[in-house]
């Protein structure tokens, strides 16, 4: 959207938002102010209109009310449906877009590389996108960029589709192979996680031959191990929050608390370490900075009672009452 | 707002128009688009509706605040067409839309954060990524006006610029992101 496009009376209405906000605040302003909403309905109303929308720009930067220097004491209501909103990170979002070419002599594979709390997209000549999570490593043969293998860590897949060529991902024994697709996947300790976004996608089990062949369609998650290989189904909207990171966010629909920290501790170096079986139970919902440990715990305490010891390196979380930090 | 002396009238009907009104506003852009042929009017189309709208809420706000929008809005576009010299045939022909709108269920009112987090970083996209700087470091990060010029190697004067313009489209561009459940 472009200035031009603006309405005039609307901008004017967001040039006092943004005195109001973001600058010093003095009686002269509340006066030309209150003048200028005398002026007529209309500049009232396209004030009220833009604070709303700027109202509800404010919800999604929510984090920022448990800093403890803008804490809100929260009310008894939210403590039962609690939603944290959400701060983004966009800076972060566009990530280093890489280009390789071949190269003589070279070693077969090139790999790339997340640390904790990476996160870097990697653009090949053809036009497919590979996303890297946090903690993440893929190789690329050298020549052909349509075998990838994922060594660890996640990666979310936007291949450019060529039936010539297809291409493929390998993750330990399981190649995911694309028929036009966006799809991620996930290695954990003991087994591979393929979803498929969009398209269409075929699951192998390479040590198992046909027996375990799956072909995916939107919204199919496939969890394997070495020895099983499960299939089910998740909603778009649930599959578009798994893959959330991608923006530097991480959402959570009551999740527990110890879940939450699973996931959050794949991100940073600071952990958060939940203590006891009634800490672990707590559910929580919103979104989250990948980055942002600090919410978690400020949450944990200020709106669940939670007792949380800092001691640097890691939070420790437990369902200790009383006085707290 | 922070007017002080916002006679109680005058604070009741602007807590009507932004509880009731405001969250119409994809619907009704959507009902004046569907309805109203010239594009380069609808933002005025829609100033106007507000404008009778509240104007009506000062004397008693209505209560059936939904039928009470898109009835005004139509009358407005039924005057439109009417003074009008030509009258362009799927601008006419499309009035019986109304009652359909009207007719259709509310915004949810329990937007869940994941949907709004959609919605707020493709709203975020859409800004000039100047523009967009400057809201994420000031919104988000919480800076202020000289803050963010120096964060950003500009005057105060263009940061005040940038993040009016960040704030003026993306307030807009949300308020054309429809509510809807997932």
């Amino acid at each position: 959207m472009s200035a031009e496009d603006l309405n005039p009376l609307h901008l004017e209405a967001c040039e006092w938002l943004e005195k109001r906000d973001f600058a010093n605040w003095a009686q002269d302003d509340q006066t030309a102010f209150d003048a200028w909403i005398a002026q007529s309905p209309a500049h009232r109303i396209a004030y009220l209109r833009a604070e709303a929308g700027w109202k509800r720009t404010e919800m999604l930067a929510a984090l920022r009310a448990f800093h403890p220097d803008r804490a809100q004491p929260p009310s008894p209501a939210r403590r039962t449906s609690w939603k944290i909103a959400a701060a983004i990170v966009v800076c972060g979002i566009a990530g280093t877009a890489t280009y390789f070419g071949v190269k003589q002599n070279a070693p077969q594979y090139t790999a790339y590389a997340t640390t904790i709390g990476g996160h870097k997209t990697l653009a090949l000549a053809d036009g497919t996108k590979i996303e890297l999570n946090t903690d993440t490593q893929v190789r690329l043969l050298n020549g052909d960029h349509r075998k990838v293998w994922l060594d660890k860590g996640e990666a979310y897949f936007q291949v450019q589709h060529d039936a010539a060529h297809p291409f493929q991902v390998m993750a330990g024994h399981h190649k995911v192979t694309d028929l036009g697709t966006a799809f991620f996947v996930k290695r954990h300790a003991a087994n591979t996680e393929v979803a498929l976004v969009e398209g269409s996608a075929r699951f192998d089990d390479t040590a198992a031959g046909d027996a375990r062949s799956l072909t995916l369609t939107p919204g199919d998650v496939v969890i394997a191990n070495a020895k099983t290989v499960s299939l089910s189904r998740k909603k778009p909207a649930i599959l578009s929050a798994e893959l959330s990171w991608r923006h530097g966010v991480l959402i959570f629909e009551q999740m527990t608390l110890s879940a939450i920290a699973d996931e959050l501790n794949r991100y940073n170096q600071k952990k958060l370490v939940i203590a006891d079986s009634a800490a672990a139970r707590v559910k929580l919902g919103g979104t989250f900075r990948t980055d942002d440990v600090q919410a978690i715990a400020t949450a944990a305490h200020e709106v669940f009672g939670l007792k949380v010891k800092d001691q640097g390196n890691q939070f420790v979380i437990s369902a200790a009452k009383g006085a707290g930090n | 707002m922070r007017s002080s002396d916002t006679a109680p009238a005058v604070s009741r009907a602007d807590r009507w128009f932004v509880r009731e009104v405001l969250p119409l506003e994809a619907q009704l852009m959507q009902f004046l688009h569907r309805n109203w042929h010239n594009q380069a009017e609808i933002a005025d189309l829609r100033q106007e509706t507000y404008i009778r709208v509240y104007e009506a809420a000062l004397k008693q706000p209505p209560e059936k605040a939904r039928e009470f929008v898109f009835t005004t809005a139509r009358n407005l576009i039924i005057d439109r067409v009417r003074r009008a010299r030509v009258i362009p045939i799927d601008a006419a022909a499309d009035l019986e839309f109304v009652e359909v709108a009207a007719d259709a269920p509310g915004p949810d009112q329990v937007v869940q954060a994941r949907d709004e987090l959609r919605r707020m970083r493709d709203a975020l996209d859409q800004l000039q990524p100047r523009h967009r700087e400057a809201i994420v470091l000031g919104r988000i990060e919480g800076l202020s006006r000289r803050d963010v010029a120096q964060r950003m190697g500009i005057t105060e004067l263009t940061a005040a610029q940038y993040l009016k313009l960040g704030i003026a489209a993306l307030t807009e561009i949300l308020s054309l992101a429809p509510e809807k459940k997932q």
